[in-house]
């Protein structure tokens, strides 16, 4: 499933996956504010890869490969931050 | 998921976490150094640089279900994760026919909405069951 990373000096980063993140900034109707996209309920979750540690091993991690299976993903401010 | 390095993770893993949970933490740890993923899911916080408590109940068909989201001093229940997954996967299974009233855990009665329910709530469910 997870693809195991090698390990080199650079910092291997991740990001959204898919659709285009933001629209190309066009000229907006007067008075209509940019709204940060946000996710719904009941709406899809945006697919993403991700670097990650698990097992003992550096792995990268995409949602959509967890597909048929409840999930549950967390975010939280940093390592050793207590709570 | 959290914008320190996949090395870090490493660390806290082997260095603090396993002393807690036996044979370390059996889930990946994400690294999201940058916040992208953070942005697209609103939980960036963009003065701080780091991403809060978000908590995101994804269903078999990638669809989100529910989610949570708490400033950085306050830490989750674990224990209500698992009792919303356990009410989304009753809902499933029932194909959207029943429907898990406030304080509902397992065991516990479920409604079944519909043209004879309407108005009949109160017969069937009792305000004591939102906390018992």
């Amino acid at each position: 499933m997870a693809e195991e990373l090698n390990v080199g000096c650079a910092r291997p980063t991740g990001g959204p996956v898919g659709e285009s993140e933001a629209p190309p900034a066009t000229e907006q109707e007067p008075g209509k504010k940019e709204v940060a996209s946000m996710v719904q309920v009941g709406k899809k979750a945006p697919d993403f890869v991700a670097p990650g540690y698990h097992n003992g091993k550096f792995v990268n991690i995409k949602l959509s490969e967890y597909l048929g299976k409840w999930t549950l993903l967390c975010f939280y401010p940093g390592d050793f931050t207590f709570v | 998921m959290s914008i320190d390095s996949m090395y870090v993770h490493k660390m806290w893993n082997d260095y603090e976490l396993s002393k807690m949970v036996q044979g370390g933490i059996p889930f990946p740890m994400l690294s999201d150094t940058g916040g992208k993923v953070g942005k697209v899911y609103g939980v960036y916080d963009e003065d701080a640089g780091v991403e809060t408590r978000g908590r995101f109940i994804i269903d078999p068909d990638g669809v989100i279900q529910a989610f949570e989201v708490l400033t950085p001093p306050v830490g989750r229940n674990v224990a209500e994760a698992i009792r919303q997954i356990q009410a989304f996967q009753l809902v499933r299974e029932s194909k959207g026919t029943e429907a898990t009233p406030s304080g509902w855990k397992p065991g516990k009665k479920v409604l079944k909405p519909g043209v004879d329910l309407v108005g009949r709530v109160w017969e069937e469910w009792k305000t004591e069951m939102a906390s018992d």
